[in-house]
């Protein structure tokens, strides 16, 4: 009797205490952390400046992220992402030097380009049933070369100088980037989806158990589908804004970032294996690793060595909580053990 | 009935291993190679020039090498990504080893270099086994931490093939019958892997892993062991890759090897070997990084922009999954017929 009371007693602190300890929680620590030992240590990071160039730096990865959250959630990926955003820019700008269409056609019909590759992805994975590994390798490879195709090595790079103002403008004094209002929104879209919908909770079913969620009536293969047609779609909208923001279109905007993507994204506490994981902790992870490397970057550590952060922080991320797994199920053991050995001794004594 | 003894002779008789031999899935990658090699020479015959040949090979060399380590690994359901970035520290430290020590005898190069791609491809097998997290985000991890260890390490500096003793760099000038001496390194290390992996039996191990992973377990292989025997392995060829690279190429430098994992990924995959695990062999494996680097060479052959390069390696890598896709359906279907027919 009074073990059960125990038990209710643990499961309701742990509740509080899994949302303190929790991934997330972790997260956002480490990142308090950083902010308020660069600004205490590190010169010229506690300005409106840092804010600017941090955000403006973090905003594609920032984006990427969310879908590709919501993908690795399903236990799928998408290593396509950077190749989309470099066929986007690619498109953008062959179309604004040759079409004489107005920018804002222009724009619009590159993340068209960017939803065309999702919807490529999407059908090879969800209609054909290939392991989307596989597939965005392959595509990984075909949107670039596409790219390429389209541009060739050329830049293009008379862009409406507004647009670029635009991209780099600031609200008022505070050094956060216009951009990020639009960010923001999309994320909020994101967590939204992701937590307060039954499509979004229907993800992490389905990351869990593919045939559970479809006998529970989650139509599996269309929600895949919906997923990387979105990533593609955001693909696109990096690819327009990486093109604006360097004034330049050409075939190799954007290119390796999906793996820094898929470390952050990682990094913020969503599982390889599916069915785990939150946009919160994504943000985290994204602006952690963002301001880790800006700062260190300032206190002018090499730029060649702050790869290592990132690497580091990735290996431990994910080590660090089998390690932890394994001291637990140790302690358990051991307490169990003890609670058998106290038990058996006044019973045999009684026999 | 008189079914039974056709199917019973079609599986013993000579026919049977001449189906089985074309329906293994090297052959419609090796019957690419062939058709553009062939349509190539026909339209510039000096692709075909003894100089163009043995630059073909010297070029396939070292993706061949790199393709059979990666064979290795994800025929046992896991992937290294990190090889790209041992290369390049195993190359730099060839190019450093050779700076500091001048006389050191090129034998020597060779052991330490495979050792130090070894050690690389040991903790990376290491953190996969005890950690139990795909190999995929251990290696994009270990990729970056060893690109940061060589970024740091060489700096700005790089090592260029004059530096290097005149035997070391004619290794791959000089040719024997044709061959160039380390393409002759590379048939050997595929003929070699080639023969473990079908008839060893850890090679066979590998296979069983990797097409189930708990049934392997429960069959009594020491999973875990063999997986990081994968790795080692696959890190030793990256670090013989690393050596040969200093030897082929003209300089070393922190960049050196960078992008190279989804490239050999991606030439494994052509060759039939599945992502999944389980299924592909190493001679696949080594046509794939033969097809793919060809392609290269091919479209500069027949003057055809060089841009389509890269969309033509996607076009192969998602053909080369559908053919995979294709095969297995149909031969899970013969299997479920053949089975219906024994009960």
């Amino acid at each position: 009797m009074s073990e059960t009371l125990t038990g209710s007693v643990v499961k309701v602190r742990s509740a509080w205490s899994r949302r303190l300890t929790g991934h997330d929680a972790i997260i956002l620590y480490a990142l308090v952390a950083v902010v308020i030992i660069a600004m205490s240590s590190v010169n010229y990071f506690a300005s409106t400046l840092t804010v600017g160039f941090l955000l403006i730096q973090v905003i594609p990865i920032l984006l990427l992220a969310m879908p590709m959250a919501l993908v690795i959630i399903t236990e799928e990926i998408d290593l396509s992402v950077a190749s989309t955003a470099g066929l986007t820019s690619a498109v953008m700008g062959v179309l604004w030097r040759d079409s004489g269409w107005d920018i804002s056609v222009v724009m619009i019909v590159s993340v068209l380009i960017g939803v065309a590759c999702g919807i490529f992805n999407g059908v090879l994975i969800t209609v054909v049933g290939l392991p989307s590994l596989a597939v965005t390798i392959g595509t990984l490879a075909l949107f670039r070369g596409l790219a390429l195709v389209v541009i060739g090595d050329q830049k293009v790079a008379n862009f409406p100088k507004e647009l670029n103002t635009f991209v780099l403008s600031k609200i008022g004094s505070t050094g956060i980037p216009v951009v990020m209002i639009f960010v923001v929104l999309i994320i909020a879209i994101f967590a939204v989806v992701l937590h307060f919908t039954p499509f979004g909770r229907g993800l992490y079913a389905l990351g869990y158990s593919k045939e559970a969620a479809s006998f529970v009536g989650i139509r599996v293969g269309l929600a895949k589908f919906w997923l990387f047609v979105v990533t593609g779609g955001v693909a696109g909208l990096v690819g327009v804004f990486l093109t604006l923001r360097l004034a330049s279109a050409g075939p190799d905007n954007g290119t390796g970032m999906e793996l820094s993507v898929i470390a952050a994204v990682l990094l913020g506490g969503v599982s390889i294996f599916g069915g785990k994981g939150s946009i919160p902790g994504v943000v985290g992870g994204v602006l952690l690793i963002g301001t880790l490397t800006y700062a260190l970057r300032l206190a002018k550590v090499p730029e060649t060595a702050l790869i290592i952060v990132t690497g580091g922080l990735l290996v431990i991320s994910v080590v660090a909580p089998s390690v932890m797994g394994w001291i637990n199920e140790k302690i358990r053991l051991s307490r169990v053990h003890k609670s058998v050995q106290g038990q058996s001794v006044p019973g045999s004594t009684h026999a | 009935m008189s079914t039974t003894t056709t199917a019973h002779e079609e599986k013993t008789g000579p026919a049977h291993a001449l189906r089985s031999f074309f329906r293994g899935r090297e052959i419609p990658v090796a019957g690419a190679l062939i058709a553009l090699v062939i349509v190539t020479s026909v339209i510039n015959p000096r692709f075909l020039s003894p100089q163009s040949a043995k630059d073909l090979m010297l070029n396939a060399t070292i993706v061949i090498i790199l393709a059979v380590g990666q064979a290795l690994v994800i025929i046992t359901r896991n992937v290294d990504l990190s090889i790209g970035s041992i290369l390049g520290l195993v190359a730099f430290g060839t190019g450093t080893m050779f700076n500091a020590f001048p006389g050191v005898p090129i034998p020597v190069v060779f052991v330490l270099g495979m050792v130090f791609g070894a050690v690389l491809g040991t903790i990376n097998g290491l953190l996969v086994t005890s950690a139990k997290v795909p190999a995929l985000v251990i290696t994009l991890g270990t990729m970056y931490i060893y690109r940061g260890i060589l970024s740091s390490w060489a700096g700005s500096k790089q090592y260029f093939s004059g530096d290097n003793p005149p035997e070391f760099g004619a290794l791959s000038v000089d040719v024997f019958l044709g061959i160039p001496i380390i393409s002759i390194v590379a048939i050997v290390v595929v003929i070699a892997v080639g023969f473990f992996m079908h008839s060893v039996r850890s090679g066979r191990d590998l296979y069983a892993i990797g097409s189930d992973p708990d049934a392997a377990r429960l069959f009594g292989i020491a999973v875990s062991r063999r997986v990081i025997a994968a790795f080692l392995a696959s890190g030793a060829l990256t670090g013989l890759a690393g050596v040969l690279y200093t030897s082929r190429y003209n300089s070393v430098g922190a960049n050196t090897g960078y992008g190279l994992e989804l490239d050999v990924v991606a030439a494994v995959v052509v060759g039939g070997v599945a992502i999944a695990g389980g299924t592909g062999t190493v001679y696949g494996a080594a046509i794939g990084a033969i097809l793919l680097s060809t392609i290269t060479g091919a479209l500069t052959a027949t003057r055809v922009d060089k841009f389509w390069q890269q969309a033509i390696v996607g076009v192969l890598i998602l053909s080369a999954i559908l053919v995979d896709r294709i095969v297995s359906i149909r031969s899970a279907k013969k299997l479920r017929v053949s089975e219906a027919r024994d009960v």
